[in-house]
């Protein structure tokens, strides 16, 4: 079991015939995901790495029933991407470009409101795997062993770097989650956390938070009402100084809001153990 | 981009709103010309951060010969870490009242936040600590803005009926720094209702996305260059890079914004301090690293280099290679440590042993293990150990 994604999830490539595309789709693909289509406007009819390219979403939903979608195109077109899968009935829109401007995001946000079984993650992100089953994004497969822990991360290198060392300890995970690094973006902490909830083969979860907004404290709100999931956390960004945009574009501590102490206390307040490196976190779980 | 205050009023009066009539002065003689033209003004310092009131860098000037001492002492004048570079003298206003309008990006709600309040000229988040219920918000559809009934009734939540009219049209005016500017940030504070009952804008504030730069290339032209932020920074934009100064002193690279972070954090609890990191991002290609490291080595307080790279799509083979290269290539001799994970790991640390750069094993070693290395050069007494960190 797993949330989000499995072997049988059938997937659509946004943007399948560029370079980044091209590679993460041969990825994918290795890992035994369902790669069923890809879209490109003006290459509909081709087909690339094996599977048929169609020239927009609706077509290839249309042609092969695909539930979800990683989208890698660039920046000025992604925001479209985001909508066009949601209006093709797509129910899991993985965006995994860098640099939408946030104006783009908060239009998407409000545009799938009507498209309530649409569910987005990113952009900005890594998307997801569910290890030894099937990914969408650009988290390696050999970070990974499929196990019972479920982990949610703002950033794309650190869960590699936890991910690496949980498996390197013999503890695999169920699904792990990038929800990236922007300030405005689909699934937060707390839906991913919900999700957890939810799958019976997770049983404990790694929350990997940074600085900036409030969504960590969302999540420890929502654990302290009473959670069946053993958590740890992370928060990277302690010694970030104010004002400062530390590389993710939501990672920037305003006056008192969003530093990393505010969200360590919201997890110990929960009864949430906080690491204090990312070594740390194997011991914590154990 | 966070513009400066008359450059926003630029951008305010380019949308319809009116400012007080100022001009720029870069030197005490061009603020006494401004005095002589405008009459009684306020000498304002431009600085792209909150807070100069309070730092003494708005002086009031009856006569040409005050603005020329106010912009002697306000010109080169350090605030928050940035030197004013110029002033802008502004006509005073005869003021009647004084409103809070914004637009802000609320996180939580992932939309636009328009907030008006009667008690304007205060830090508005001071306001809502003290008052929440004088702030009248409305989050406006982004596809289609605000509308007028729904600017009246916020004009009347916020207690200011009287003004329903101007205000509203003027909240539309505003509104527009959005879709035509992408700005994150549209604030007016105060917004003077003047004795004569024109309603202007006394300060402005404007952030413009930077994600939405290459859609806003002419803002970046016209406003970009003027400000002066850390030099540093301004190379590293120039060459692409994504880049932040800090104030101690080791230069951190890294790949991914959350993994840069947690290696201040680690470099920190061994007890040093960042300069400054750069975030090479995914697939970093050689020359990608060369230029991080001599961005990085641009500091001068830079005394040691901590790489941390963590391969998902970067490979630790072409990592490797730029660091070689760019050490050499810079002739570098401060102490290296590289930390190298991921694709092609065991490539890249021989590549580096056949260099003679030591690969660290860990990120937490190599961290303490730049510490001890660039103590000597800093006058530390050296690394903490997990023990003795904080």
């Amino acid at each position: 079991m797993s949330i989000l994604i499995d072997a049988t999830t059938t997937v659509i490539v946004q943007g399948i015939t560029g370079r980044e595309g091209g590679f993460h789709t041969e990825q994918m693909q290795s890992i035994g995901t369902k790669v069923v289509a890809g879209t490109s406007p003006g290459k509909g009819g081709t087909t690339h790495l094996g599977v048929p390219v169609f020239n927009t979403v609706a077509d290839a939903v249309k042609a092969t029933g695909a539930t979800a979608s990683g989208i890698f195109v660039p920046a000025p077109f992604a925001a479209d991407a985001i909508m066009e899968a949601a209006a093709a009935g797509i129910t899991l829109i993985v965006c995994i470009t860098e640099g939408i401007p946030i104006q783009d995001m908060i239009r998407v946000k409000s545009f799938l409101r009507d498209y309530p079984a649409a569910r987005l993650l990113g952009a900005n992100c890594p998307g997801l795997i569910t290890p030894g089953e099937a990914k969408i994004g650009i988290i390696p497969q050999r970070i990974t062993r499929p196990g019972s822990i479920g982990l949610v991360s703002r950033s794309g290198t650190l869960t590699y770097e936890v991910g690496s060392a949980l498996s390197a300890a013999g503890m695999g995970q169920s699904t792990i989650v990038g929800i990236g690094g922007d300030p405005v973006l689909g699934l937060t902490f707390r839906d991913v956390l919900e999700l957890f909830e939810k799958d019976e083969a997770t049983k404990q979860v790694v929350i990997i938070g940074e600085i900036g907004g409030s969504d960590e404290e969302h999540a420890a709100e929502l654990l302290a009402r009473g959670s069946r999931l053993k958590a740890v956390a992370f928060i990277s960004g302690r010694t970030a100084p104010e004002g400062k945009r530390m590389g993710h574009a939501g990672a920037i501590i305003s006056g008192n809001r969003g530093t990393a102490k505010s969200k360590e206390e919201a997890f110990r307040k929960a009864g949430i153990p906080v690491a204090e490196t990312t070594d740390d976190i194997v011991g914590l779980l154990r | 981009m966070k513009l400066l205050e008359y450059q926003a009023k630029d951008v305010l009066t380019s949308l319809g709103i009116s400012v007080p009539p100022g001009m720029v002065a870069r030197t005490p003689d061009e603020a006494a010309a401004a005095a002589s033209k405008l009459g009684p003004v306020a000498v304002k310092a431009q600085v792209p951060v909150g807070g100069r009131g309070k730092a003494g860098g708005i002086k009031l000037a009856r006569t040409p010969e005050e603005a020329r001492r106010a912009a002697e002492q306000i010109i080169g004048m350090d605030i928050k870490g940035f030197k004013v570079p110029l002033v802008y003298c502004e006509a005073a206003l005869d003021i009647e009242r004084e409103i809070y309008l914004g637009f802000a990006v609320d996180r939580d709600a992932r939309a636009n936040i328009l907030m008006l309040s009667a008690k304007g000229g205060m830090d508005i988040e001071l306001v809502a600590e003290e008052s929440p219920e004088s702030i009248a918000r409305l989050y406006p559809n982004p596809w289609r803005g605000p509308l007028d009934f729904e600017l009246t009734q916020l004009v009347y939540d916020a207690g200011l009926g009287e003004l329903a009219r101007p205000i509203g049209a003027l909240i539309k005016k505003l509104y527009r720094a959005i879709p035509d500017y992408d700005a994150l940030t549209a604030e007016i504070n105060p917004l003077v209702v003047t004795k004569s009952g024109e309603v202007v804008a006394g300060d402005a504030k404007v952030e413009i996305d930077d994600n939405a730069a290459w859609r806003r290339k002419d803002l970046e032209q016209r406003y970009g260059a003027l400000i002066e932020g850390d030099p540093y920074e301004v190379e590293a934009k120039k060459r692409g890079l994504t880049y932040v100064s800090l104030d101690g002193d080791i230069g951190i690279i890294g790949n991914g914004a959350g993994l840069c972070m947690s290696t201040l954090d680690l470099v920190q609890r061994a007890g040093g301090r960042a300069a400054n990191f750069c975030d090479i991002g995914g697939g970093a290609k050689a020359e990608v690293v060369e230029n991080a490291l001599a961005v990085i080595l641009m500091n001068p307080r830079v005394k040691g280099v901590l790489i941390n790279v963590f391969g998902g799509i970067t490979r630790g083979d072409e990592v490797a290679k730029g660091v070689v290269t760019a050490r050499d290539n810079l002739k570098m001799k401060l102490p290296l440590v590289v930390r190298l994970s991921g694709t092609r790991e065991e490539e890249g640390r021989e590549i580096l042993r056949r260099s003679g750069i030591e690969p660290g094993v860990n990120a937490w070693e190599a961290a303490q293990k730049i510490v001890e290395l660039s103590s000597p050069l800093v006058g530390r007494s050296g690394p903490k150990g997990r023990e003795g960190a904080a």
